[in-house]
């Protein structure tokens, strides 16, 4: 079981790796969208340092959702994703497995990039260790809850709409902790409590979100 | 392991599509007659009998609706995510079909919570909509309702959907509290000032009596509405079965 997963993981990893838009694009989504705000709103750095925390979450959010479609959708064509299920290991596991790799080719970057998007918002040097932090405990969670939603709409034609819809409210807790924690900082505050919140709760979705994922897979592909 | 056998097969048994649709038909009017009477008793007690509120005057008495509303809007997702899942376990037809039919409802009575629960925002508050961490969270439960209802509609096979939206539901219930709690934390921790202040003081007995009934009547309306529809779904679904052609041509 052990190997089935290790070698699904390398297997998802090289296939990004020689897709390098799979890994760059969300990337630079992530970076486009958090560059629109101060061009609308105001380059005032009192205004851009409030709001950044809150901006940059909502655009790591959307990025990540955007990305999901690479989780399921071509192993799905191709029929990899059937004789994934009918194989001898639990789905489950093998879920997991992609559910990483989404995160290490989405998430990761993502908060390789966190600093220098938290310094041209003019957050200070702890809020961006501290949005660094909720990143690194929060982005896991948007893989592995977009991967249940992910899994629900991969069989339909049209399911980008409706996998926002289904994915987003779910997404809220994340956003509230984390926007909250890197603003707390910022005003010199404890943020322990909202970092043992996002690790709860990322520990709680590894647990369970594999099985709803894998569940809502068996659905999709009956 | 006899007795839960037999409390299955009797389950089944009222669970197939000609004996719900019976049952049904006679519990219909019962429970339609019995939400009337509760609602029209509540609304004229909540109205002209129950005490003027020291503080709110006469406004407070659209509680009597959007309380009982707020208090469906959960109960209603509850009965959703219990039915996918009774469904999804025991591969009961009916329940997928009760979890289908009460969405639309369940989203009703969250979109009426919410309409009124601004109505009466606007003089108490001064604005129609405050952050404020109940409206916010019932915002959010709109939304997942809205999700289910969107999902459903986007699967073609009825028995596929069924089991997609059970799944989303069951998600769904294990969220709420999460977000309901992160909600309220998020509002106290934005120096929130403008309006914690909705827990009111224990009520009074003689406001109590008409808001329980019009809860009561609330609940039996929605078992009405969802028989109901959950019946033309039965209808629907089993319309290339004997039952049912006889029931069309009793009917004319």
């Amino acid at each position: 079981m052990y190997n089935a997963f290790l070698s699904l993981l390398k297997r998802d990893l090289r296939l990004a790796f020689r897709h390098k838009s799979e890994i760059l694009n969300p990337l630079f989504f992530f970076v486009i969208v958090v560059t629109l705000f101060p061009l609308g709103i105001s380059p005032e750095k009192q205004t851009l340092a409030e709001i950044g925390p809150g901006i940059i979450w909502v655009a790591a959010l959307l990025a990540a959702m955007l990305s999901l479609d690479s989780l399921f959708r071509s192993d799905f064509e191709d029929g990899t994703l059937e004789l994934m299920l009918l194989s001898e290991y639990p789905l489950s596991v093998l879920v997991l497995a992609k559910i990483i790799v989404h995160w290490l080719i989405t998430g990761f970057p993502i908060i390789l990039f966190s600093p220098l998007l938290g310094t041209v918002m003019f957050l200070s040097s702890d809020a961006i260790v501290t949005l660094m932090i909720t990143l690194l405990l929060g982005t896991p969670i948007l893989s592995l809850i977009g991967a249940i939603g992910m899994a629900l709409v991969v069989a339909l034609k049209r399911g980008g709409m409706l996998l926002s819809l289904l994915v987003l409210p779910l997404y809220i807790p994340v956003l509230i902790f984390s926007a909250n924690a890197v603003g707390s900082s910022m005003a010199g505050l404890s943020i322990s409590g909202q970092l043992y919140f996002l690790a709860a709760f990322m520990v709680f979705c590894l647990t369970l979100a594999p099985i709803a994922a894998s569940a809502a897979l068996r659905v999709s592909l009956e | 392991m006899n007795i839960w056998k037999s409390v299955m097969k009797f389950i089944y048994h009222f669970a197939s599509p000609k004996h719900f649709y019976r049952i049904s038909g006679k519990l219909i009017p019962w429970f339609g007659w019995l939400a009337a009477i509760l609602l029209i008793a509540g609304s004229i007690d909540g109205l002209f009998f129950a005490p003027v509120d020291y503080q709110q005057g006469d406004s407070y008495r659209i509680i009597f609706i959007h309380v009982p509303a707020a208090w469906m809007s959960m109960f209603v997702y509850m009965v959703m995510a219990s039915a996918g899942a009774i469904g999804m376990i025991w591969k009961i037809k009916l329940a997928d079909v009760v979890a289908s039919s009460s969405a639309p409802i369940g989203a009703a009575f969250t979109a009426l919570a919410l309409i009124t629960g601004s109505i009466w925002g606007k003089p108490m508050w001064g604005a129609w909509w405050v952050w404020d961490a109940r409206l916010t969270s019932e915002l959010i439960l709109l939304f997942l309702y809205l999700g289910f209802m969107a999902l459903e509609s986007a699967i073609e096979d009825p028995r596929a959907a069924a089991r997609a939206c059970a799944i989303l539901a069951i998600v769904g219930v294990i969220n709420i509290p999460i977000i309901h709690y992160s909600v309220e934390w998020w509002n106290t921790l934005h120096q929130g000032a403008t309006v914690t202040k909705l827990d009111k003081p224990s009520i009074h007995i003689s406001m109590l009596i008409p808001l329980l009934l019009m809860a009561l009547g609330f609940k039996l309306y929605y078992a009405t509405v969802v028989l109901i529809r959950a019946r033309n779904k039965v209808l629907y679904a089993e319309q290339n079965n004997r039952w049912v052609k006889e029931i069309v041509k009793q009917s004319g």
